[in-house]
C-alpha cells in the first residue's frame, strides 16, 4: 500500500487493516524496508530543506561553515587562555569536539520535530514514516557536510597531521547517523504525543554540553574518568574526536557506544511497532 | 478487482490537550464525544461505517461540515487506521485531498512534478517524462519553470489536479477542492475525470454540490455526525436533502 506499484504491474495493490488483528510488526518492518528503498524521496526532501532555509542568500548554506568557524575560532582563543594552554595546540582539540557536539546537539532537537513537522504530509498522503525519519537524518548528514571540513582546514592551519588512523572516525559517523536514526524515530513520536519533551530535550541537550568533555579535555577528571561512560553523549562523541585528535578511541568507548546504540535501536523499534498506527493522530 | 470493502470501521480522534475536569464534563454532555478505556477524550469521527464499493461506481459522500466526509476519504487512503473494524481497498489509490500536500512552494512547477513522481516511488527519470504531460494538460506554459509560490490559487489546482491524475489511478478519491479550477479548466478536468471512470475504476468523492452529484455519481452515501444515514442512487439520496 505504501510504495503502490505503477498501473502496467498486473496485481491492482491491496490495502487491507482490521482493527481485530493489526499485524503490527509487518506494517513496521514494511514501513522501515520502504522508506530505504526509496532513499531518493528523503534525500531530495533533505536537500530542499536546508536550499529553502538558505534561499536568496549569496553565501547559502555555507554561512553555517562561517558561523561554526568563528565559534571555534572565539572559543579556541578564550579557553586556550583560560586553561594556559598553547593555542595552535588547543584549537584542534575545541574544533573537533564542538564541531562534533553540535552535529550531535542540533541532530537531537531536529529529531523531535522529525514527524510533526512533516503534518502537513502525513495527513495527506500515506508514506512510510519512515521517510520523515530519514529526512531529518539526511538534513542533518548534510548540514554535517558544511561544517565537518572545518576540523580539516584547522588541522592544515595548526600544522597538525593525524595520520592513517584519522580514517577511524569514518565507523564513528555511521555510528552516529545510525543514532540519529534511531532518536528522529522515537523522539519524532514522543514528541508528537507529548508536546512537552521538546523543550526538555532542548535543555537537556544545554547541560550536556557542560557535562560532556566538549570544551575541557576528560583527562581533568582525574581518575574519576571511567563514570564519563555514563555519559551517552561522551562514548559518542569519543568514536569520532578520538581517532582524529588521539589516534583512535579506547575499547570502553567502543563498547559504550555499541551498548547505547543497540539500547536505543530496541527502544526505538519497539516504540515504532507499538505505536506506528497512531502517529497520524498524535501530529 | 478494484473495490472498497468498509464493515465496521470507525475512527476516533483523541483530544490529548484536554485537562481540566470540567471542560471534560461539559464536552463529555455532547453526544459525539465520549471517555475511552483510557480516560481520554475522543471524537467518534466515524462510527460504524459499514458498505461496499464496486467496480465502476462513482459514489458521493454527502454531508454537513464536520459530517467524516474528508475523514472517511483519509481512511481510505490509509491515513488513519480505523481503532474498530476491516477496511480493504483493492486497485491502485490516486488521492485529490489537498491540493497542496506535498508541494515544495520554492520549488518550480516542473521540480515539483519530479518531487510528487518521487512521493509516489518513481525514479527521477519517470517523473520528468511524465512532466511535459502535466504542464500540457495545467495549460501553465511558461509559468512550469516558475516557483509554484508565484501561481494563483487556479495554477495550483490545475498543477495539482494533472499530477494527480497522471498516474490514472483505479480508485479515486477526491474532496471537492478540485472546483476551484477556472471554468475552461473545469471542462477538461471533467473530461479527464470522466476518462477516468469510464475505465471501470472506482471515484470516492466528498461534495457539498448536489449538482455535482448529479451529474458526476451514480451512489450518493450521506454521512451526519459520523454515521451513515442514507446510501442509494445519487437521485433518490439527494432528493431527500
Amino acid at each position: 500500500m505504501l510504495d503502490q506499484p505503477r498501473q502496467n504491474e498486473a496485481e491492482a495493490p491491496v490495502y487491507r487493516f482490521d482493527a481485530a488483528m493489526p499485524r503490527r510488526r509487518e506494517d513496521a518492518v514494511e514501513d522501515l524496508v520502504t522508506g530505504l528503498r526509496r532513499w531518493r524521496l528523503p534525500v531530495a526532501l533533505a536537500w530542499l530543506d536546508l536550499r529553502n532555509r538558505y534561499r536568496g542568500s549569496v553565501l547559502g548554506p555555507f554561512w553555517m561553515t562561517l558561523s561554526t568557524g568563528a565559534m571555534v575560532l572565539g572559543l579556541g582563543l578564550l579557553y586556550a587562555s583560560l586553561f594556559k594552554q598553547p593555542f595552535e595546540k588547543f584549537l584542534p582539540f575545541v574544533a573537533v569536539s564542538l564541531i562534533i557536539w553540535n552535529l550531535i546537539a542540533q541532530t537531537v532537537t531536529d529529531a523531535c520535530t522529525s514527524l510533526t513537522s512533516a503534518e502537513g504530509i502525513i495527513r495527506q498522503m500515506p508514506l512510510p514514516y519512515s521517510v520523515h525519519v530519514l529526512r531529518c537524518v539526511f538534513r542533518n548528514a548534510l548540514i554535517a557536510a558544511h561544517n565537518l571540513p572545518l576540523i580539516l582546514i584547522v588541522f592544515v592551519a595548526c600544522g597538525l597531521w593525524p595520520g592513517t588512523e584519522a580514517f577511524g572516525a569514518i565507523p564513528g559517523l555511521l555510528v552516529l547517523a545510525l543514532n540519529a536514526f534511531f532518536a528522529a524515530l522515537l523522539l519524532g513520536m514522543l514528541c508528537a504525543r507529548f508536546r512537552d519533551i521538546g523543550p526538555i530535550v532542548a535543555s537537556v541537550m544545554q547541560l550536556g554540553f557542560f557535562l560532556t568533555p566538549v570544551i575541557w579535555e576528560p583527562r581533568l577528571l582525574q581518575g574519576s574518568g571511567d563514570w564519563l561512560l555514563l555519559n551517552p553523549f561522551y562514548p559518542m562523541m569519543e568514536i569520532v574526536r578520538g581517532p582524529l585528535i588521539e589516534g583512535g578511541a579506547s575499547l570502553g568507548v567502543w563498547l559504550a557506544a555499541i551498548a547505547y546504540t543497540v539500547v536505543a535501536g530496541a527502544v526505538a523499534l519497539a516504540f515504532f511497532v507499538r505505536f506506528r498506527g497512531r502517529i497520524a493522530f498524535w501530529v | 478487482m478494484p473495490h472498497i470493502s468498509v464493515e465496521g470501521v470507525t475512527i476516533e480522534f483523541p483530544l490529548y490537550h484536554i485537562g481540566a475536569r470540567s471542560l471534560k464534563k461539559r464536552l463529555l454532555a455532547k453526544s459525539r464525544l465520549r471517555e475511552d478505556d483510557s480516560h481520554r477524550v475522543v471524537v467518534a469521527a466515524l462510527r460504524e461505517l459499514n458498505f461496499r464499493i464496486e467496480r465502476g461506481e462513482r459514489v458521493a459522500l454527502i454531508g454537513h461540515n464536520g459530517a467524516g466526509k474528508t475523514t472517511l476519504l483519509r481512511t481510505l487512503a490509509g491515513v488513519y487506521q480505523p481503532v474498530a473494524g476491516r477496511l480493504e481497498v483493492e486497485g491502485l489509490i490516486g488521492s485529490l485531498i489537498d491540493p497542496a500536500a506535498g508541494m515544495d512552494q520554492e520549488s518550480t512547477g516542473r521540480e515539483n512534478i519530479v518531487l510528487r513522481g518521487l512521493f509516489r516511488g518513481l525514479s527521477e527519470r519517470e517523473s520528468e517524462a511524465m512532466a511535459d504531460e502535466i504542464g500540457a494538460f495545467s495549460d501553465l506554459g511558461e509559468f512550469l519553470d516558475v516557483p509554484v509560490r508565484t501561481y494563483s490559487a487556479g495554477m495550483q489546482v490545475r498543477l495539482s489536479f494533472a499530477m494527480a491524475t497522471v498516474i490514472e489511478p483505479q480508485v479515486l478519491l477526491m474532496d471537492e477542492w478540485f472546483l476551484a479550477g477556472d471554468a475552461a479548466f473545469m471542462q477538461k478536468a471533467r473530461e479527464k475525470l470522466k476518462l477516468l471512470v469510464n475505465d471501470a475504476d472506482i471515484l470516492v468523492l466528498a461534495t457539498h454540490d448536489m449538482a455535482i452529484v448529479r451529474e458526476w455519481c451514480t451512489r450518493a452515501i450521506r454521512l451526519e455526525a459520523g454515521r451513515i444515514v442514507a446510501d442509494g442512487p445519487a437521485e433518490v439520496v439527494t432528493r431527500e436533502m
